[in-house]
């Protein structure tokens, strides 16, 4: 690419995929901000969580007949939100049922424990995945209609191309984290979440059932995982049991790029780590994407923990 | 409880002494006289003890990181794949320095010592601006720093041959021993290293330093308000730490012939985490213990299982389970593992006493610890 | 008899909240000086600074000559401060000997090299080390009790580990954080006795934050009284004692605390 013009191209592209890859990265990291904010556990195992979310989807659609494109005209919305709530209600259970398993009993244990609780949930889930659907890469249908708004709508011809499928990504992820905003703000299990989120004990001695609220954080943070799920299937055509380690510390990082425990701030995080990586990948190849991701993960915990929206790492 | 006597049991007394030294002149001897036990009994296990003794010594390494000073490193694996690559750098025939690949390799025992030595100068690097940072936050730096280093081997393979990977690495050459053809010599090499890596990190345990790290990972606040530096303290511990995985990494890389990137990846440091918590944390005969016990199920049991496994499909001409590849199991053997063991015995098969206390110990209240966080950043 | 420590209106704020307000502070040599206040007034956020937990946001702290303010705190320990909490912070799953030995840390210099090695000169360290420990044990009064483990033992003796740890570090100033809290007044008075003979048999400079009056009243040489964070009195325990503002600072509170 020579000539100045195809480099804001290429430039105005990855900002486009940053932006969509953002929207799920956001729903991933809000699943790890909630949890920690709650009882300050980093859960390892979410990353995992949304590949079993994506396996949800992919075992749903083929249970409805849609297992591959072929052969079926037009979008079958119904199919599509079956299996997103679906996986909604897979990921939200598991999520809820990890934590009374392996996490809660260690809740008054050093605070390493939980943690490495959580890697051998993440280990688990990582073997249900192979066990799943096997260790290849499996293709998942591309459903949505090909439409491009940049050069069908607006007849433009360049690099950057704003698709149906960034519509539907954002088109979903933008509510449901308004949603959740609403959910938090707004009804009395919000409100106690952000009660035990300041004070667990103050919290329940005012009445509130602990042990209800964390379980309701683990069911939130796990719908929105298996939303994401459908999202990355739908927009990458493909997912491996192997997806989660990666996406998982993305959005991890994202979390803390916002301010772990600020949900705000992990929506932010999310958008603005996806830019990033689709900057690196587009510049710089995707072998350097974690590479990328990770260094970034380092500088920010070594200059400003807090995070860009965050009140401080023991809030 | 005078601890006149010399050596470094010492600090067991009367029968409890006399038991330690016969137990643990026992399982020397029972190490040094393995491969004759081996070709007597005809086990074939000559190919597993080697990397499993090997592993023990990156278990005894990471010991001193989590189980002396308490910070949580899931990164080590990044710390081998230095010590390998260091050590393929200086002897191997595709070494990206131009004297080495000529024929001017340097010697094995030079160079392992090097690499441990590099191994640790990145222990260094690493822990010096992260070392501050919460145990969980350090975690998760040390995660990502052992997700990079190996995929930064395989984005650079100019240097380091990428994911073709290194071969051949030196050998080291001492005259009548054949290091290239006989896995005698690898065992009794590696036998060596950890006897002196149990002695060490014993002796660390027990002295000044040892007392800091408890100390420190009981109560930070306490300790530096009683003259530990906490920086320099964690540093010590993290980059010794390092350099043992360094140093098992050389000796791993030139055993092993030919390195990948694909073999330092992140179960690698679970695997290790996994042997020391099963064994005790802090305690050095139960890593040692749990690393035997690890290795034995990983490389010896699996091979049973899957034999097993497969000789059920053989004869009832099931070809699925004849050629179930069982390897991918550990994982799974693994995750059930660490999440058991952190619900019935979150100290371990053979704890320290003192680390049994503190995981059973509640936890201090949360407003406490809010405030102890406040007051460590203010230290930093 | 000259200064050891001098306090240049130092001050500390925690976001927009100032805890401690331009504090002058001086303590002679040899003296046991006594910091006191209402709840909240800044006692030990003023130690803190003084221990070096805390940096002054402005101000400085001058320990034998030195500027020690912002100083880590291991290091000012090895100038000659040593302290104990108001909370006893031990390290309790070790036993009282070795919380000692931790306390020594200081003063002690052989590498992690020197123990790999086992060099004559750690080992004979590490012996006199654990000597001196049990000395200190029995000198504070808890002769025998060397092996076990501090959360094991009583408070009362709790305390006292922490006294012993504080003085392995061999300090010439002693920053004691509510000595006597929780005592019954027979332990109490054996404690005070107990601060007034390490003074005099050892020479040690004591600061002492106190709730209990009669302590203080009864030990100190000169009191400091802090409200909200700023000095409003400082002399004699008989002066302090009938200066009005000490005496509405504290009236004034347990009037507005009773309304």
């Amino acid at each position: 690419m020579p000539c100045g013009g195809a480099r804001i191209d290429l430039f105005l592209a990855a900002i486009v995929i940053g932006i969509t890859n953002g929207a799920f990265i956001a729903l991933i990291a809000l699943g790890y901000t909630l949890v920690y904010g709650i009882i300050e556990l980093i859960n390892f195992s979410h990353g995992d969580l949304f590949m079993l979310g994506t396996f949800a989807c992919l075992t749903t659609l083929t249970l409805l007949g849609f297992a591959t494109e072929v052969g079926i005209g037009g979008t079958p919305w119904w199919a599509l939100l079956a299996a997103m709530l679906l996986a909604m209600a897979f990921c939200g259970t598991l999520n809820v049922l990890a934590e009374r398993i392996a996490y809660r009993p260690l809740r008054k244990a050093p605070r390493l424990a939980p943690l490495i609780s959580a890697i051998g949930v993440s280990f688990i889930y990582v073997n249900l995945g192979l066990l799943w659907q096997g260790p290849t890469p499996r293709r998942f249908p591309d459903l949505l209609p090909q439409y491009d708004f940049v050069s069908q709508m607006f007849g433009l011809e360049t690099l950057v191309r704003f698709t149906f499928k960034d519509l539907f990504v954002l088109g979903l992820a933008i509510p449901l984290m308004l949603a959740l905003a609403w959910v938090i703000r707004n009804t009395r299990m919000g409100k106690a979440m952000r009660a035990v989120a300041q004070d667990s004990e103050m919290a329940s001695q005012m009445g509130i059932d602990v042990n209800r609220v964390i379980s309701f954080t683990f069911l939130l943070g796990g719908i929105l995982a298996g939303a994401a799920g459908l999202m990355y299937g739908l927009y990458n055509n493909n997912t491996v049991f192997t997806l989660g380690f990666d996406a998982g510390l993305k959005a991890f990082t994202a979390a803390v790029l916002g301010g772990i425990g600020n949900v705000s701030g992990a929506a932010l995080g999310g958008f603005v780590l996806g830019l990033l990586s689709a900057i690196v990948i587009t510049f710089l190849g995707g072998q350097w994407d974690s590479v990328g991701v990770f260094s970034l993960l380092v500088i920010i915990l070594v200059f400003k923990p807090t995070g860009l929206l965050g009140q401080g790492a023991s809030d | 409880m005078r601890r006149s006597s010399e050596g470094w049991w010492y600090t067991a007394k009367g029968a409890a002494r006399d038991r330690n030294i016969v137990t643990t002149a026992g399982a020397i001897a029972l190490a040094l006289a393995f491969p004759v036990i081996n070709q007597v009994l005809n086990l074939g296990w000559e190919a597993k003890a080697i990397p499993i003794s090997l592993f023990i010594v990156l278990a005894l390494g990471l010991n001193v990181v989590v189980g002396f000073a308490g910070l949580l490193d899931l990164g080590y694996a990044a710390f081998f794949a230095i010590g390998a690559y260091s050590m393929a750098f200086l002897t191997s025939e595709v070494s990206p320095f131009a004297f080495v690949r000529e024929g001017q390799p340097v010697n094995f025992f030079i160079a392992m010592l090097i690499s441990s030595a590099v191994a640790a100068c990145f222990g260094v690097l690493l822990g010096a601006p992260t070392l501050r940072l919460r145990g969980d936050y350090l975690a998760i730096v040390t995660l990502g720093f052992g997700e990079i280093v190996p995929l930064v081997i395989r984005n650079t393979p100019e240097v380091t041959k990428g994911t073709q990977g290194m071969n051949p690495i030196g050998y080291p050459e001492v005259p009548g021993v054949h290091f290239a053809t006989d896995p005698v010599p690898w065992y009794y090499l590696i036998v060596a290293v950890l006897m002196v890596s149990v002695v060490l990190t014993g002796r660390l345990q027990r002295s000044r330093i040892g007392r800091a790290w408890a100390a420190m990972r009981e109560d930070e606040v306490a300790a530096a308000s009683m003259g530990v530096n906490l920086v320099t303290t964690k540093l010590f511990a993290f980059s010794l730490g390092a350099s043992f995985s360094g140093f098992a990494g050389s000796i791993w890389a030139s055993y092993l012939q030919v390195i990948a990137p694909e073999q330092f990846r992140f179960d690698v440091s679970i695997f290790v985490l996994v042997m020391i918590i099963l064994g005790g944390l802090g305690n050095i005969y139960g890593v040692i213990a749990g690393g035997l016990i690890l290795g034995f199920v990983d490389r010896i049991m699996f091979d049973w299982f899957s034999a097993i496994v497969h000789g059920i499909g053989r004869a009832t001409n099931n070809s699925e389970l004849e050629l179930t590849d069982t390897s991918r199991m550990r994982q799974l053997l693994f995750g059930v593992s660490l999440v058991v063991l952190m619900l019935v015995r979150p100290e371990g098969l053979f704890p320290s006493a003192r680390r049994r206390a503190e995981l059973h110990a509640a936890e201090e209240s949360e407003t406490e610890a809010a405030q102890e966080r406040a007051v460590i950043e203010d230290i930093e | 008899m000259s200064d050891i420590l001098e306090a240049r209106s130092v001050t500390k704020a925690f976001g927009g909240l100032v805890a401690v307000d331009e504090v002058d502070f001086t303590i002679p040599e040899g003296a046991i000086v006594s910091l006191i206040g209402p709840n909240g007034a800044g006692k030990t956020t003023f130690f803190n600074v003084i221990a070096g937990l805390y940096k002054p946001t402005r101000g400085t702290v001058h320990f034998g000559g030195k500027v020690i303010s912002g100083l880590p705190p291991h290091q000012i320990t090895r100038y000659g401060i040593a302290r104990t909490f108001q909370n006893i912070r031990l390290f309790q799953n070790m036993t009282a000997v070795e919380n000692v030995m931790v306390g020594h840390h200081s003063r002690m210099t052989s590498s992690p090299f020197d123990a790999i090695l086992r060099l004559p000169r750690e080992r004979t360290e590490e012996r006199e080390t654990e000597v001196k420990a049990r000395e200190l044990l029995e000198y504070v009064g808890l002769k025998g009790r060397d092996g076990v483990t501090a959360k094991n033992l009583p408070y009362g003796d709790q305390r006292r580990l922490e006294l012993a740890r504080a003085l392995a570090a061999e300090p010439k100033l002693l920053l004691l954080d509510e000595p006597t809290a929780g005592m019954d007044p027979n332990e109490t008075a054996r404690m005070t006795a107990f601060i007034r003979r390490l003074r005099d048999e050892r020479g040690i400079t004591v600061l002492l934050i106190e709730h209990d009056m009669k302590v203080v009243m009864g030990i100190s040489e000169r009191v400091t009284v802090l409200d909200h964070g700023t000095k409003i009195a400082e002399g004699t325990p008989t002066v302090v004692q009938r200066d009005e503002r000490v005496i509405e600072a504290y009236l004034g509170r347990a009037a507005s605390a009773a309304s």
